[in-house]
């Protein structure tokens, strides 16, 4: 190793800059943390997963049989989809009505949001509002969402009161936090501006807040709205709370129809995908 | 003066249409779904009662403790499990949807349709198509969230490499570098962060996931939920709950701190 | 021998758009030439010709003797590495140190394995410190590289080229994002290397003050067909107005 250094002259004062590893290479990595931070993260995944294979309960499955009977029947499913049971009618009005879930829940959970992002933004609220709200929808979003439904089910019973109330809990939260984010936004010198200007609490929030944070406002919402419509099925099959979800739980546990289920299932793909298409035009408008 | 006074009042006339719409909407959505605010409204202390009086657990929920924490563990391995393998897939695959390679735009297209379709089929869809072939086994989870995991993540890193990439991307290829050194040297160092980011919140979105899945498939927590939950012992399905909670919390907790290091 | 030369080099974007018409001019070793002209003009496009990061559509281009549009896959990485690029954004692995984005510049040697793990030799290691230090970076080499200023991130980006030991450096706005004084330095630079290293340059500017005090011969782009080829003495306000499609005032202001 001796001889690598000594073979090219190297000026004193460069050589004093590299650094060397062990071997008396030089090194060339960043001298910072972040790197072996992404390591050693990337090898404590990799060692999480084999340890959960290692520790999972298989029940002795047969594997092989069990993948060519579920190509067989993705086959089933996605190449030979057909209405069965139901009317194309009445599919698109359960579809309509898991549309109408989704309104509700966003609707409402936007409207609990706004107020409450005010009491979480960081420049109109005090240190320790911020703190409350952000633990309390730290812990709203920490429930899953089928869970909130059953929680309100003991109560209202299953059905759409339940699922609207539960899938509004996660709406709720998810948007306080992008709401407060987009008003946390708002240039200060606006709000200087008002306040120097005399401009009570309210005054600030609907002249200067709303109008500068209103468009990320409208994209995010939208954006939820696209989430709230995939649990709305995700509801009518696991809460019972109807729609199309529960003719696809229906089809899938019931009947065990495989035909009318891949039926469903594409209605509700090209549901989702129009809705995507919408969301991310709005996002592209908005930004 | 006259014109300011328009602006407001035009102002206002959009206002007062946009929440009679709001209005509007909602009241026909209720009446369509059979929503009613007041029932809404009237849950509410009822639940809030169940919350309160179920949070401390009693001696037979403390009794099913060690169940619980067990099918927990299951449950946020296999959450991190499928995370990670989807998430190699997923890189592997968003880097010939992505649009620096400069790989034939067919294929392109084929990467992000592929994408779609996985991520907009319903878990739920899933879960019900692999329980006849695979039935109450941990598989069927595992598959339902790894093909929803695929599709989710690889859009966001198709989005991540595309956003963060393509400039050192043209750099490397303009100093004659092949394609595996520019997606190693270049591609890789610079989307890594973005991407471990991805998978630490999946993993955490996978865990409430599994929750649903679980419930529609009689496996994992989700399942033990669902159990004491119609033998009506509330305090034991409480006691899931509250672990889900703290489960979940605590890996929100450790990404960000992770998050701060690596970016 | 010219060791750059365009014949009828024209490019067409999607078939509609056209970029370059009929482009020909010639490089000779040792040159440092300046473009000039509006933005959209096709400077850029020309200057990716060169290295094929955009494929010409048609007419001849030859780069040391060698027919580049007509290189396979091999021979193209090696025309590519006897060709160092500046970008006006620098382009650099922002995440990795400084020495390691300069090592970058030997990439187009090296075997894929060592390059994928990015397995470098101890006289390469040198090589790029020593490189540094004539950028005056030498003591930045383990900084990531967003943490350095842009000015800085542009003499990272030069002596990324230099490692390459390059023919021919292509510059594509070099200082278009940095103030006067970072650029004074990143040009001061060019001609260093164009001086000392006898490293052909071809600079896109669009400061034709800047243009004209460095280089000794001006290439005058406008609408994709090259418009004035010469000295800097005999670039006239008439010359000037027929690149720029304006009234020489507007132009002066500009300036």
């Amino acid at each position: 190793m001796e001889n690598v250094i000594q073979r090219q002259a190297v000026p004193m004062e460069l050589e004093a800059l590299m650094s060397k590893n062990r071997q008396g290479k030089i090194k060339i990595a960043p001298q910072n943390k972040s790197r072996t931070a992404v390591k050693l993260l990337i090898a404590a995944l990799v060692f999480i997963t084999a340890a959960a294979f290692m520790s999972f309960d298989f029940q002795g499955i047969d594997f092989a049989g069990a993948v060519s009977d579920t190509l067989h029947n993705i086959q089933t499913v996605f190449l030979e989809p057909k209405l069965t049971r139901d009317t194309i009618t009445g599919v698109f009005y359960q579809l309509f009505v898991t549309f109408c879930l989704g309104i509700l829940s966003t609707v409402l959970g936007a409207f609990f949001a706004f107020f409450c992002a005010l009491l979480c933004a960081g420049n109109l609220a005090g240190s320790f509002s911020v703190h409350i709200v952000k633990s309390m929808v730290a812990v709203v979003r920490a429930v899953p969402t089928v869970l909130w439904v059953l929680i309100f089910a003991v109560s209202a019973g299953l059905g759409s009161v339940a699922a609207v109330v539960g899938l509004t809990f996660h709406s709720f939260a998810y948007l306080t936090k992008a709401y407060a984010e987009s008003i946390e936004e708002v240039d200060p010198g606006v709000i200087e501006a008002l306040r120097a200007g005399g401009a009570g609490y309210w005054e600030i929030v609907f002249q200067a807040i709303v109008p500068s944070a209103i468009t990320y406002m409208v994209a995010w919402t939208f954006m939820r709205f696209e989430i709230n419509f995939t649990n709305a099925v995700a509801m009518g099959a696991a809460a019972g709370a109807g729609g199309i979800g529960f003719n696809l739980f229906m089809a899938g546990s019931f009947y065990f129809d495989l035909h009318e289920m891949g039926f469903l299932t594409y209605v509700i793909v090209i549901a989702v995908v129009l809705l995507e298409m919408v969301s991310t035009r709005v996002k592209k408008k908005v930004k | 003066m006259e014109e300011v006074r328009n602006v407001f009042r035009r102002r206002k006339i959009t206002n007062t249409c946009f929440f009679a719409g709001m209005i509007l909407i909602f009241a026909a959505a209720s009446m369509v779904t059979g929503f009613h605010v007041a029932d809404g409204i009237r849950s509410f202390p009822a639940a809030a009662e169940w919350i309160v009086s179920n949070l401390v657990p009693d001696a037979r929920a403390l009794g099913h403790l060690p169940k619980i924490l067990d099918r927990l563990t299951e449950t946020a391995l296999l959450s991190a499990a499928v995370t990670v393998l989807a998430a190699v897939f997923a890189f592997l695959f968003s880097l010939l949807g992505s649009d620096i390679l400069k790989i034939h735009w067919a294929m392109k297209r084929m990467v992000r349709i592929a994408a779609a379709f996985f991520r907009n089929v319903p878990d739920v869809a899933w879960a019900m198509l692999l329980m006849f072939s695979f039935g109450q086994n941990i598989l069927t989870g595992f598959f339902a969230l790894f093909f929803t995991t695929f599709g989710l993540l690889t859009r966001a890193f198709v989005e991540t490499i595309d956003e963060v990439s393509s400039s050192c991307v043209e750099a490397l290829e303009a100093t004659g570098a092949g394609i595996f050194p520019i997606v190693f040297q270049g591609i890789l160092p610079s989307s890594l962060p973005g991407v471990l980011t991805w998978v630490l919140y999946m993993i955490e979105t996978n865990i409430r996931s599994s929750t649903l899945i679980g419930i529609l498939t009689a496996t994992g927590i989700g399942y033990l939920f669902d159990l004491y939950y119609k033998r009506l012992d509330f305090s034991s399905a409480s006691l899931v709950v509250l672990s889900i909670v703290i489960l979940v919390l605590l890996i929100e907790a450790v990404s960000n701190k992770i998050r701060e290091v690596i970016m | 021998m010219a060791l750059l030369e365009f014949q009828k080099v024209s490019k067409t974007y999607d078939n509609v758009t056209k970029a370059l018409t009929d482009v020909t001019f010639h490089l000779d070793e040792g040159e440092f030439v300046s473009i000039i002209g509006p933005s959209g003009a096709g400077k850029s496009t020309l200057l990716r010709c060169i290295n094929r990061l955009v494929d010409a559509s048609e007419g001849e281009i030859f780069f040391d003797g060698q027919d580049v549009l007509k290189a396979g896959k091999k021979e193209l990485r090696r025309i590519r590495t006897k060709t160092g690029m500046i970008f006006q954004h620098y382009n650099l692995v922002d995440r990795m140190s400084v020495i390691e984005n300069v090592l970058h510049g030997c990439l187009g040697r090296k075997s894929t394995v060592c390059g994928m793990a990015g397995i470098y030799k101890e006289e390469e290691k040198q090589e790029a410190f020593e490189i540094l230090q004539e950028m005056g970076l030498e003591g930045q080499a383990y900084k990531r590289c967003d943490e350095l200023s842009g000015g800085q991130k542009q003499r990272v980006g030069i002596a990324r080229a230099i490692m390459q030991k390059p023919k021919l450096i292509l510059c594509d706005e070099p200082i278009a994002s940095l103030d006067p004084k970072a650029s004074k330095v990143i040009m001061d630079h060019l001609k260093k290397i164009n001086e000392t290293k006898k490293i052909t340059c071809l600079v896109n500017l669009h400061q034709v003050d800047v243009a004209m005090k460095y280089s000794k011969r001006i290439i005058g782009v406008s609408a994709g067909k090259i418009v004035y080829d010469g000295t800097p003495e005999n670039l006239t306000d008439k010359v000037l107005h027929e690149i720029y499609q304006s009234s020489t005032e507007e132009l002066i202001t500009d300036v």
